[in-house]
């Protein structure tokens, strides 16, 4: 009886301090996201419905409806923004994904210097964009005294303008985005592909398939989880690309970010313009959220066009 | 009894050529992705050679790809550059990085933690509420946030860069799943031996999840090193600047100074360049980590 009472006594204050433990942590964290994450969500809604602008006084704020989401719509720079948002990500995605998964299955390939060469692809993923963003950009891509145009010069080559032109601007962006985060899909691409049991291979290999087959049969299959996962992180990342952007048009010489011309001007872009140049808050608010809806909308769109098909 | 059987099939001469064959095959697969490589390498090595070029060579053609005339120019006038001074600019960057990265990993694993071993109401809910978190684009927050450290007066202090990320759901995430492969007897034996629920959670958990911990300071630094928007929006004194900041200062109206933008480029991609050299398996394993799951 005493010891069952001892017993009951120790697990309680067992509870008692598991569960003090507990609040400890987890009160904090909700009263953290409370204010940083869900506050600024409804704050950003509401804001959008309102004539909001940055240190202007409550009294002036006036709630004018959808007119901030349907100005939106009409305001030329911003359906050019979506363009090019949308523009980037269909340059980007599909280069991205082929030249990695060719590299990631090369590596594989490659036998003792695969280690070294997936260190060497991984490394620009590494190092910060702003740096290689700049040096791209002045190092590179300048006309005239960039590497590009000074081979080609040494060559007889014409010389391009990469990002000073507003024909070859988004594409020059494009190549610079390709290079820096290739590496990040090909380690998840790699890592993809080892987690395919050889015993396919094996059974493949068994009943005469080619190389090809084995690749269309065997591996694309099989990787789909892979695929899936580095195509939806792909598009989520694309759609809100800003930093290289804003970098490289400004460091070559546009007087805004966007530049030249407005010829890489991308939703987020144009958000932080209006918000924090123009100091726009509402209309800048209405943008984020129209940005939300269509990432919501292709992540939704794609899991359900991309589900999981084989299991193993 | 034991017959030594050769079951090898005797190399023929058919075989033999497919050996070369795969060889071959081999060598050309490492020349395409040591083209590659080169690609991959180069601008660090234009970035690094340029640096230590004076204004002429710099933009010398056929350009060289060994300094010529070595000098260090470049790297005396980071100092005092038109912008600020690139070492204000890497104290900075130093210090707001490593102090988000110590509390991520500290609230990460906490919270990870209370998510792996403790039952208790409404769990799965908050769990899942943690997890919508990591959905919602910044481009929604940004606004309100940046009204709302305005009007605390952050405006321009190392609070607002810290405060709006002192929990991540994703590392909460990330740490959740590596702690929920401690075994429970652990801390059950402890608790036995009378250690509090903090003892457990410094002298149990943390010393047994640093792999897990170790790939997200890597993943927390390198991205806070280099984050670049919202440092863009609360900051706008340049001796406040962390590096992103400082480098985003450079204008090309003419031609603009490879040999200086080189430099200072180059100062804020060697650190991780160097950490990754040494531990560049660690970086490789975080991705993988924190990336699938």
């Amino acid at each position: 009886m005493a010891t069952a009472r001892k017993e009951a006594q120790v697990t309680n204050s067992f509870r008692r301090n598991q569960r003090f433990f507990v609040l400890s942590v987890i009160i904090p964290m909700l009263i953290f996201f409370g204010i940083f994450y869900i506050y600024p969500i409804l704050a950003g809604f509401v804001g959008s419905l309102y004539n909001w602008r940055a240190f202007q006084d409550e009294a002036s704020r006036v709630f004018i409806g959808l007119d901030n989401y349907l100005t939106l719509f009409r305001d030329t720079v911003f359906l050019a923004s979506l363009r090019n948002t949308f523009l980037y990500a269909m340059m980007y995605m599909p280069t991205a994904i082929i030249l990695s998964l060719a590299c990631a299955l090369a590596i594989n390939a490659s036998g003792r210097l695969a280690g070294f060469f997936r260190t060497v692809y991984f490394l620009p993923v590494v190092t910060s964009v702003i740096a290689t963003a700049l040096i791209w950009s002045v190092g590179l891509y300048q006309p005239r005294y960039g590497l590009f145009n000074q081979v080609a010069a040494l060559f007889g080559l014409p010389q391009g303008a990469f990002l000073r032109s507003p024909s070859t601007a988004m594409l020059s962006i494009v190549i610079y985005s390709v290079w820096k985060n290739l590496g990040y899909d090909i380690v998840i691409f790699m890592a993809g592909l080892m987690a395919i049991p050889t015993t396919f291979y094996e059974a493949a290999r068994v009943d005469g398939a080619t190389r090809l087959q084995m690749f269309r049969y065997v591996t694309l299959p099989l990787l789909q989880p892979t695929l899936v996962f580095v195509i939806i992180t792909g598009i989520i990342g694309s759609l809100q690309v800003y930093g290289p952007i804003y970098v490289m048009t400004v460091a070559s010489g546009a007087d805004l970010p966007g530049g030249p011309l407005n010829s890489t001007i991308v939703v987020a872009v144009y958000q932080w313009q209006v918000a924090f140049r123009e100091l726009k808050l509402g209309y800048g608010s209405a943008m984020g959220i129209v940005l939300f809806l269509i990432i919501l909308g292709i992540t939704l769109l794609q899991s359900r066009f991309l589900r999981r098909r084989w299991e193993y | 009894m034991t017959t030594v059987t050769n079951t090898s099939v005797p190399i023929t001469a058919r075989d033999q050529w497919r050996w070369r064959r795969i060889d071959l095959e081999k060598i050309v697969l490492w020349i395409v992705l040591g083209i590659g490589a080169i690609a991959m390498v180069g601008p660090f090595y234009w970035m690094f050679i340029s640096s230590f070029k004076n204004r002429i060579e710099g933009s010398a053609i056929p350009p060289t790809w060994i300094p010529q005339n070595f000098t260090l120019e470049n790297w005396g006038a980071l100092t005092d550059l038109s912008v600020g001074s690139m070492p204000v600019f890497f104290r900075n960057s130093l210090y707001v990085t490593i102090v988000i990265t110590f509390i991520t990993l500290f609230t990460s694993s906490l919270a990870g933690y209370v998510f792996a071993k403790f039952e208790f109401r409404y769990k799965n809910v908050i769990f899942w509420f943690v997890l919508s978190m990591l959905v919602v684009p910044f481009s929604v927050t940004m606004i309100p946030l940046f009204d709302m450290v305005a009007n605390w007066g952050w405006r321009n202090s190392y609070t607002a860069l810290i405060v709006p990320i002192l929990f991540s759901p994703f590392g909460i995430f990330l740490m959740r799943q590596q702690i929920a492969n401690i075994p429970s007897e652990l801390i059950d034996a402890a608790r036995i031996d009378g250690a509090s629920e903090y003892g457990i959670y410094f002298r149990i958990i943390l010393p047994l999840s640093t792999a897990a911990l170790a790939a997200l300071a890597i993943f927390t630094f390198t991205f806070q090193w280099d984050n670049f928007l919202w440092p863009l929006i609360v900051l706008d004194k340049p001796e406040l600047y962390t590096l992103p900041l400082g480098l985003a200062q450079f204008r090309g109206r003419s031609s603009i100074d490879l040999g200086l933008v080189s430099a200072a480029s180059f100062v804020s991609v060697l650190p991780i360049l160097v950490v990754y050299i040494f531990a560049q398996r660690r970086f490789i394993e975080g991705i993988t980590l924190t990336g699938m799951k």
